[in-house]
């Protein structure tokens, strides 16, 4: 099933199915690559940003990021 | 074995360690400044390897070639060299991330393109031993077609290996396009190489890979550097090649992308090995503490209160003893040269105004320390995840809060270390509101004006009425401070969107030789770049206040009874001047020719303004100076009306003035440094000013009409 990343409020793994969005280069060069494992690490007080670990290194990523990032359960 | 100078380029991402190579390479044969126009910050220095002296540049660190801010599109144009102000480099060292190795990659696949000899340095190998990654350096060199060398900058003996390295290098350039593209994307890319780059545009010849891989993936020109002719061809000629991708079900946003991390993955998977498991890095268990939900903040909080509470505590007994120094020194040459107006320009003009740059040093520095040592460890890009939240909820970024406390010390450090922020707007936002932090130079005039003008009532219990004004003071600049943040945003234009990615780097032990000699590199950008300009604006202030010089007899005859000499000569410079002929400015806000002189000489530090009225008031210089200058300024009667001169709306107005106006040269002068350019300061100037102007204008109408 297709989750939004920034609607998950678990800490838990999931896998990048697709990046959407108007720039959606920039997601991918960080490594957020369709197919690779995901981990939703924490969120920051307010609820954003967000962050996860993927390729191995942590990254904050804001709503509107968050927003272009379409996973699914592992 | 290379035998002639090179220029030597270093590349990598934000966070590899590529600054401490450039560092140790370097040692003190560096040199910091902006680039002209722009306020990405040049890193030149040199290096001694076998005898021969060679030039290396630290690039501005970055994620990709195809650029979404300043920095990353400098190091682009720097690296093709189509950047006029930067050289075109011989070599290039890509230094990477051992423990981060796929997306490092990234950018050294795209450098691979660009047909320019390079070395592929792995920094940070220590790191990715603890982590349990081993590397075969070999394999990757295999796959790569470059030289490879595994290091850890720390290791002074691994720098030795570098720079062996470079000498045996035969500076041979990597064959492009080694993660093969598509054959739809070759199609595409040949398209817009062959029917665009090559007719109509300059772009150097070892850059058009890049280039039309850069056009593919936007689609459009925005913020190209390079001059081309027929535009509506090229966005067709593009627009073709886009719909040649999507043709084939590709998204060309994303092709190129997906190739390369394919080729990466290959490349690393044969090099690279994971030999433990760890459940939970040591980054990860400090993070969960650091950066938890309700703990963060409050451990933010108290990393600030202990980072200024140190900064105060550490930098006053050096301030103190600068004043010290300077004032006996100027003492000392006042006495020792000939009186007259040599000795005073000396004295009053120049030791004074060097003594007011002087002044900023220590706590510059102590701040720069601290900084440099939470960037060091990593815990910088916690405190903006953890205030991230807060502070876009006014306007602000999670970066602003330390440069915004560091504002009640003093806007100077303030503005300097809101470089920490990334993004062009949120950077220039927090420096344009920043000097609304009510600063320790606004304390004098503050406790002045309330200790002669808001009565010691007691309110709600166990408060008085001064002190709710003091806080009020402090609160009213915090307030301000957000809502023009706030009225910025809307203000400034965002340009296109760009993505707010923040890596947070594993936390280490900072680098002590790095956190020295970045501060030391603070301080010394201040002195040689804001100083010339806070000296200058002394001087002027000074001749300002003392000319034309009035003569013995003059004074003699003209002067009341009960006024100074240094009143009366101050009264009738051209400071004394500029208070007369801007009064009727002023007088809707309460103000009268006297203020009107402190306004304009306050310029020079906000505190000044003190001495000024007691320069004008003839108050000679003693201990009770302050409780002397309450006392004149209380029963001060205006001739014309019978009324006192100063009163509570007066006072109150005056204070507000002081909360809001840009009072304060070597704000000016750093907020130059800072932008690169005029124009920021000159519109802080302005809006401020006229903030200000309103603001009291209205407390002086309605408190005196109350």
């Amino acid at each position: 099933m297709d989750i939004i990343l920034s609607e998950i409020h678990s800490s838990q793994k999931v896998q990048v199915k697709n990046i959407t969005g108007v720039d959606t280069t920039r997601l991918l060069e960080m490594g957020i690559t369709p197919g690779i494992t995901l981990e939703i690490v924490r969120r920051a007080p307010l609820g954003f940003p967000m962050e996860i670990k993927v390729r191995g290194y942590l990254l904050s990523l804001r709503e509107s990021e968050a927003k272009c990032i379409i996973v699914e359960d592992i | 074995m290379n035998n002639n100078p090179l220029t030597i380029a270093l590349v990598g991402n934000p966070n590899t360690g590529k600054s401490t190579i450039f560092n140790v390479l370097t040692g003190l044969r560096q040199k910091i400044a902006n680039y002209p126009g722009i306020t990405v910050e040049r890193k030149v220095g040199t290096t001694i390897i076998g005898g021969v002296l060679h030039k290396v540049i630290d690039l501005p660190g970055a994620y990709s070639l195809n650029y979404k801010k300043l920095d990353e599109r400098i190091t682009y144009e720097a690296l093709i060299g189509s950047y006029e102000h930067e050289e075109v480099p011989d070599l290039v060292l890509v230094v990477v991330d051992s423990s981060n190795l796929d997306r490092n990659l990234y950018l050294a696949t795209q450098v691979m393109d660009l047909n320019i000899p390079m070395i592929l340095v792995l920094n940070m190998t220590d790191v990715a031993e603890d982590r349990g990654i081993t590397i075969n350096p070999e394999t990757i060199s295999e796959t790569l077609g470059i030289p490879v060398l595994a290091i850890s900058a720390k290791n002074k003996s691994d720098v030795e290996l570098l720079k062996d390295e470079i000498q045996k290098f035969e500076l041979e350039a990597p064959r492009p396009l080694k993660w093969v593209p598509d054959e739809t994307l070759f199609d595409a890319m040949k398209l817009v190489i062959d029917d665009w780059i090559i007719p109509y545009t300059n772009i150097p010849e070892n850059a058009r890979y890049i280039e039309a891989l850069r056009l593919i993936s936007e689609g459009e020109f925005i913020g190209a550097f390079y001059t081309f002719e027929e535009a509506e061809k090229g966005k067709k000629i593009i627009a073709k090649a886009r719909g040649m991708i999507e043709q084939q079900g590709g998204n060309p946003m994303a092709v190129e992308v997906l190739r390369r991390y394919n080729f990466i993955g290959e490349c690393t998977s044969g090099a690279s090995k994971q030999t433990k498991q760890f459940e939970k890095t040591l980054t990860d268990k400090i993070d969960s503490v650091v950066t938890h939900k309700v703990a963060g903040p409050f451990i933010f909080v108290a990393v600030l209160l202990f980072m200024f509470q140190a900064i105060f505590s550490w930098a006053t007994p050096f301030m103190d003893m600068i004043d010290l120094l300077f004032v006996e020194g100027g003492a000392w040459v006042s006495n020792a040269l000939p009186k007259g107006m040599l000795n005073d320009l000396l004295v009053d003009g120049v030791i004074a105004g060097l003594g007011g740059v002087v002044i900023f040093l220590p706590q510059i520095l102590f701040l720069f320390f601290f900084i440099y040592i939470l960037e060091g460890t990593g815990y910088m890009a916690r405190a903006a995840f953890v205030m991230d939240g807060f502070m876009t909820k006014v306007g602000l970024h999670g970066r602003s809060v330390v440069p915004l406390m560091s504002g009640f010390a003093c806007a100077i450090p303030g503005i300097m270390a809101a470089r920490t922020i990334e993004n062009w707007r949120d950077r220039i936002i927090t420096i344009m509101v920043l000097p609304f932090m009510a600063c320790s130079a606004r304390l004098p005039v503050y406790a002045l004006l309330i200790a002669a003008f808001i009565p010691p009532t007691t309110v709600l219990g166990v408060l008085t009425l001064q002190g709710v004004t003091f806080f009020g003071l402090y609160f009213f600049g915090i307030f301000m401070a957000v809502l023009a943040a706030a009225v910025m945003k809307k203000i400034f234009p965002s340009g296109k969107q760009t993505p707010f990615i923040m890596e947070l780097p594993s936390y280490k032990m900072p680098k002590w030789s790095v956190v020295f000699q970045n501060t030391a590199e603070r301080g010394k950008v201040f002195i040689t770049e804001a100083g010339k300009i806070i000296v200058a604006i002394s001087i002027v202030l000074w001749f300002l206040a003392s000319f034309p010089k009035v003569g013995n007899e003059e004074f003699v005859s003209e002067a009341s009874s009960e006024e100074s000499f240094e009143s009366y000569q101050l009264r009738h410079s051209y400071a004394g001047k500029f208070g007369q002929i801007i009064e009727p400015s002023i007088e809707p806000l309460g103000f009268d020719w006297k203020i009107g002189i402190a306004l304009l000489t306050s310029f020079a530090a906000r505190e000044v303004m003190v001495g000024t009225l007691n320069t004008i008031y003839s108050i000679e210089e003693g201990d009770e100076v302050n409780e002397t200058l309450k006392e004149k300024l209380i029963n001060d009667i205006n001739p014309e009306t019978g009324k006192p001169v100063y009163s509570v709306a007066t006072a109150i107005s005056l204070m507000i003035f002081f909360a809001l106006a840009m009072q304060c040269m070597s704000t000016i002068a750093i907020v130059r440094r800072e932008t690169n350019s005029w124009k920021w300061p000159i519109a802080m100037f302005t809006y401020m000013t006229v903030l200000a102007y309103i603001c009291s204008f209205i407390a002086f109408q309605v408190g005196s009409n109350w």
